[in-house]
């Protein structure tokens, strides 16, 4: 038999929607499995072995070789820039990311505070629209920094908006639509191509409405 | 600004240690063995370039070179390739030789790295130049003689995939006319392989649904042979014929090499935004995160010197060859002479003896070895013509 196929999948919020598609294309990794604290999970029988990674992360497990295939999300596709091949849209835990601040505050017109988890993104945005601004990097809870002054805009994940408006911030402009993607390895699209578009066909099936 | 300790080296660059050198040597000797073999002839040309020639038409991008002033405030890179050194040898002081020239080389080659340690800065390349020659028999002579000297190597689980830009672009043509903008934002998803992007780009097109599904099925374009016949259905104007054509009769001579299952037809791959004007490709090995090789034809860069000339080639990134070969061999065959005040002229003449049988032979005195049992662990064996160890081997 062939080496397993190894799939790096993001622990925490997107596991459990990740591994319902997995299953509706007939690959049993169990919702459950989330809740264990195994990092590395076998199933010899679908000849596929998981590994529970940080969402972050995943794109660079892929990046290296460290596994074939991941499931990450858009966002950090965007801010990290890596060389993987984006093969399908999963369409699952769909969010945008935004810009956001406090109301009727017009931008500073001398280099604004623009308080992220994604610089780059961010830099990249404004860069477009032709501002000069400072990036501030940070790792959680973005919608404090302008609440107690640190920054003047936000730019951050929005899914229902209720964090944003339970903190009285309003969003200004949405930079891009995220939803999960299935990314493959270089080498591996071209050395596993078989069980890869197997995969891929059965995923995009299940998209599709074809297999449920 | 923070002091660096004495040992750092800057970003992206790497020491070669002994037994990194060792299998590298190898490696090495087997391809140029292989490439001699095919009558190709090693050049090498200077590590500085100018910008505003080499520089210029590099297929590297411009971030990723490394610039500096000479003293005259000229800008000088480092060379990205040696494909564009090669051209200019070729079209200046190589002009008046005998077409097609079939030229080699083997040296160091530097991009410049942004972000984390990671990946290296230089890297040695071992590449061929087919120049003059813009037949499918090229084609076919330069990925047969990769695939071969990647075999000598010792290589044997590898996979070359082979596109054809031409065809690419006119299909491209074909279904979208002359509007240039779609065309490169296409493209620009397929070099990134963002299809999720791709096909999202093209059903927001506006454009009849028969278009756009014939633009969704060239990613299906993958595989071997099978796929010239669908690939005639989809797009039909003379260039993706003569493009289809041309891989159809580069195949037929890839199996008279005899190299064909190494091989994979993918008629979406793009190596490079507007450097490669024919068939190209790219090589993947297993334990790799990354390309093991690639090339292709290049028509624009010769003329870019003057020299109106088609020309192909390939270059094989060494140090991840060497990785993927996985050679864990790491055995020292040296042996040693372990010699005292007394024997040391003894040593000589057995060390001597011993050289002529064709070994590597060390002669050290006693005195500054620090642990003899270790010493003589290190080396396949010793011989030990000091009084105290008696001749032992």
């Amino acid at each position: 038999m062939s080496k397993p196929l190894t799939i790096a999948m993001p622990k925490g919020r997107i596991y459990k929607e990740a591994a319902a598609l997995m299953e509706k294309a007939g690959y049993e990794l169990g919702a459950d499995l989330d809740d264990s604290r195994k990092l590395i999970l076998e199933f010899p029988d679908q000849n596929i072995r998981v590994m529970m990674a940080k969402p972050m992360d995943v794109v660079t497990y892929v990046e290296y070789g460290a596994a074939d295939i991941g499931i990450a999300g858009k966002d950090v596709l965007l801010e990290q820039d890596r060389d993987v091949y984006e093969v399908l849209d999963l369409k699952i835990s769909p969010c945008y990311v935004a810009v956001a601040g406090l109301p009727d505050q017009p931008l500073s017109r001398i280099a604004p505070k623009i308080a992220t988890k994604y610089p780059k993104v961010a830099s990249d945005y404004f860069r477009e629209q032709g501002e000069q601004i400072e990036i501030i990097p940070l790792n959680g809870s973005i919608e404090l920094a302008p609440l107690i002054g640190l920054a003047d805009r936000i730019v951050d994940i929005v899914s229902t908006g209720r964090t944003l408006k339970e903190n009285g911030l309003v969003e200004y402009e949405k930079i891009a639509d995220i939803t999960s993607r299935l990314i493959v390895n270089p080498v591996s699209y071209r050395l596993k191509s078989t069980e890869i578009e197997q995969m891929v066909t059965n995923l995009s099936e299940v998209m599709e409405g074809i297999r449920t | 600004m923070v002091k660096r300790l004495m040992f750092e080296k800057p970003l992206g660059m790497r020491d070669t240690l002994p037994f990194f050198y060792k299998q590298k040597s190898k490696a090495r000797r087997n391809l140029s063995e292989t490439i001699l073999s095919y009558g190709y002839s090693f050049m090498d040309t200077p590590i500085m370039e100018y910008h505003d020639t080499v520089g210029q038409v590099s297929a590297t991008l411009d971030q990723q070179l490394f610039k500096l002033l000479d003293q005259q405030g000229h800008t000088l890179v480092l060379r990205p390739d040696l494909t564009a050194p090669i051209a200019r040898v070729a079209a200046s002081q190589l002009k008046n030789s005998e077409f097609p020239l079939r030229l080699a080389y083997d040296g160091p080659v530097f991009r410049a790295q942004q972000a984390e340690g990671g990946k290296p800065a230089q890297f040695e390349q071992v590449g061929t130049e087919l120049i003059g020659d813009h037949s499918s028999y090229g084609d076919a002579e330069v990925i047969a003689l990769l695939v071969e000297s990647l075999k000598q190597t010792g290589l044997d689980d590898f996979v070359i995939t082979v596109g054809h830009i031409g065809y690419v672009k006119a299909f491209f043509n074909d279904l979208l006319g002359d509007d240039q903008e779609t065309i490169d934002e296409l493209l620009n998803y397929l070099y990134r392989k963002n299809y999720v992007g791709y096909k999202e780009a093209v059903k927001s097109l506006d454009a009849p649904a028969d278009k756009k599904q014939s633009l969704l099925q060239l990613l299906t374009l993958k595989g071997g042979e099978e796929i010239f016949e669908y690939s005639r259905s989809l797009a039909r104007n003379q260039s993706c014929m003569q493009a289809v054509n041309e891989l159809k009769q580069l195949h037929r001579l890839l199996e008279q090499y005899g190299v064909q299952q190494y091989i994979q037809f993918d008629l979406n791959l793009i190596s490079h935004m507007d450097y490669y004007t024919g068939v190209l490709f790219e090589g993947y090995a297993p334990h790799l995160g990354a390309m093991l090789c690639n090339g292709g034809r290049y028509d624009t860069l010769l003329p870019s010197f003057q020299l109106n000339a088609s020309a192909t080639g390939f270059a094989i990134h060494l140090e991840r060859l060497v990785e993927a070969l996985n050679d864990q061999e790491d055995e020292d065959e040296r042996m040693a002479v372990i010699v005292d005040d007394e024997t040391h002229s003894l040593g000589i003449e057995e060390a001597k003896k011993y050289r002529q049988e064709g070994y590597a032979v060390l002669l050290q005195h006693v005195d500054q070895i620090p642990d003899i049992q270790a010493f003589q662990q290190e080396l396949s064996q010793t011989v030990d013509l000091t009084k105290k160890g008696g001749k032992s081997e």
